[in-house]
């Protein structure tokens, strides 16, 4: 790795100033996505601020009123084994459970994961191959090279990356705001606008700017994640970044849905999610597959695969399909 | 050709003119080191790092702990595995500055007075290896696995995360997915998974 400075920031709204100030300064917690970047030469940091000891960033807040709160630094293991995450959330702990290893998921934050950058084999280069997020302007070897791994939904022709955390397609299908705080004050984005489409920007991953802290992940506590499942599908079983994978979390009018919220990995930028299946789904038995299957037809439509991921269209199907249902025995 | 040969056949061709355009940032210019201090299998160290420098890296250099392997660097392999704050994690892929007033494990301070750890011994006796090169990462990371077990926690091959988990519900598919993070490029998984579970009472 090149030469870089680190050190602790005294409190939260120091590391703020100090983020906010320096072009050449980038925060580290879990350090295991930003580590690697920095050995694959894709980013340089002059300087790093070590947040991991800024207290009170660490909770994981279930309230008996409903709804979740988990601060940024807050560990993957510690949420996917927390009790009340388990059984009124289950998509965020299976989402957790089914990422990485379990010496990664014990380093890395919360905070940290929904901001990893893409696993595209072409960005990872550590011979630098021409990709645009890795060197605005340099074109993208993915868009008309090895692709399987790809975007089949709003990609550009400048990226057709894919967004790797499971853990944000889960959050995504809950509604679930991110807390940032910056010298301006705080504020809350809703997790379909906190991941951004490439457009000719593919450097920008996420809405944040310099000065931006991510502090806590919050579910609504409107929200009802009970009968919720994480459903991903990977090349090999474990331990690997998803194909395709499906957030969903549903709730009952009778005998038959009365919402549905499913989000995808792995097929876009930013964990999809299946709005018009979702208006679809409503009213539909939870036993009528057929119906199911039409319902999430509907949201692929709009899907453009690439030359290598034709495949993912019919297989995204499929496991939204099984995310649904076995989100619903859960009923 | 598959895709990791067509890859690979474009990075040879590439690979001269591109190294020499890679823009490094300029090198310090003077001494950048700080003090860490941590203790390490039980005994208070002091060391002298740059910021860069990894944990796995201060361990195996400045201190002589061998054991931690440095094989794929990258946090995919689990040689490196060490144990934090009795947690297990990638000593690669965290630097050593981080861990200021950290308590460190490495296999080295695995045994006690002389006796082997169990799961040492159950390696033996399943011939949980054959070169050995993972087998410290595999045995550190199987000695937290079994704690994280005890303490309740599902992973990925739980029936249902809703429910709680126990150390009896600890199966040989369980022991699987949570050692998957440990690579053995001889094969030895089905030895090991056999150590493992010998150790956790399971046949």
């Amino acid at each position: 790795m090149h030469q870089f400075t680190l050190s602790r920031p005294a409190d939260i709204s120091a590391a703020i100033a100090a983020h906010a100030q320096d072009a050449q300064l980038a925060f580290i917690a879990g350090g295991t996505d930003l580590i690697g970047l920095m050995k694959d030469r894709a980013t340089f940091p002059e300087r790093l601020l070590d947040l991991n000891r800024l207290p009170d960033m660490s909770y994981i807040d279930a309230p008996s009123g409903g709804g979740l709160r988990i601060g940024a630094l807050a560990r993957m293991s510690d949420v996917a084994a927390h009790s009340e995450v388990r059984s009124r959330f289950p998509v965020i702990a299976e989402s957790l459970l089914f990422a990485a290893s379990g010496q990664l998921r014990n380093m890395a934050t919360i905070g940290g994961n929904i901001m990893q950058r893409t696993r595209c084999a072409y960005f990872r280069d550590e011979d630098d191959l021409p990709c645009n997020k890795r060197r605005p302007g340099s074109g993208c070897s993915a868009r008309f090279g090895l692709n399987r791994n790809h975007a089949i939904f709003g990609w550009s022709d400048d990226c057709v990356a894919t967004h790797p955390s499971d853990l944000a397609v889960a959050l995504t299908a809950l509604d679930a705001n991110v807390l940032v705080r910056s010298p301006g004050g705080q504020r809350s984005i809703p997790f379909a606008k906190f991941h951004r489409l490439p457009g000719d920007t593919p450097e920008r991953d996420i809405v944040l700017d310099r000065g931006d802290l991510v502090i806590s992940i919050e579910v609504p506590a409107r929200t009802e994640g009970r009968a919720s499942h994480y459903f991903k599908l990977r090349d090999r079983q474990s331990y690997e970044f998803a194909l395709v994978s499906a957030a969903a979390a549903i709730t009952a009018d009778g005998g038959r849905i009365g919402s549905a919220r499913i989000a995808m990995g792995g097929v876009a930028h930013k964990p999809w999610r299946l709005t018009a299946a979702e208006t679809a789904l409503r009213g539909v038995s939870l036993d009528d597959t057929d119906a199911l299957k039409a319902a999430i037809a509907a949201s692929f439509t709009e899907a453009r695969p690439l030359e290598h991921n034709v495949f993912k269209v019919e297989l995204a199907q499929r496991v939204a399909l099984r995310a649904l249902e076995t989100a619903g025995a859960r009923l | 050709m598959s895709d990791v040969q067509q890859k690979a056949t474009r990075r040879n061709h590439e690979r001269k003119n591109r190294i020499k355009e890679t823009a490094y940032p300029a090198q310090a210019q003077s001494d950048v080191r700080t003090d860490v201090s941590m203790t390490v299998n039980g005994s208070p160290r002091t060391l002298r790092v740059e910021a860069r420098t990894t944990l796995l890296d201060a361990l195996r250099d400045e201190l002589g702990l061998t054991g931690p392997k440095k094989s794929c660097d990258r946090g995919e392999c689990g040689a490196c595995t060490v144990h934090v704050e009795g947690r297990r994690i990638l000593s690669c892929m965290t630097l050593a500055a981080m861990h200021d007033g950290h308590r460190v494990t490495t296999i080295e301070g695995l045994e006690g007075d002389g006796d082997l750890h169990p799961l040492q011994e159950m390696f033996i006796e399943h011939d949980g290896f054959q070169c050995g090169f993972c087998t410290s990462g595999q045995i550190m990371s199987a000695a937290a696995m079994i704690e994280e077990a005890k303490a309740g926690w599902p992973s990925a091959a739980t029936v249902d995360v809703t429910e709680p988990f126990t150390i009896a519900d600890l199966s040989k598919a369980e022991i699987r997915e949570r050692m998957s993070g440990n690579l053995c490029r001889c094969s030895c998984y089905p030895n090991i998974v056999a150590a493992i579970a010998e150790v956790v009472g399971r046949r």
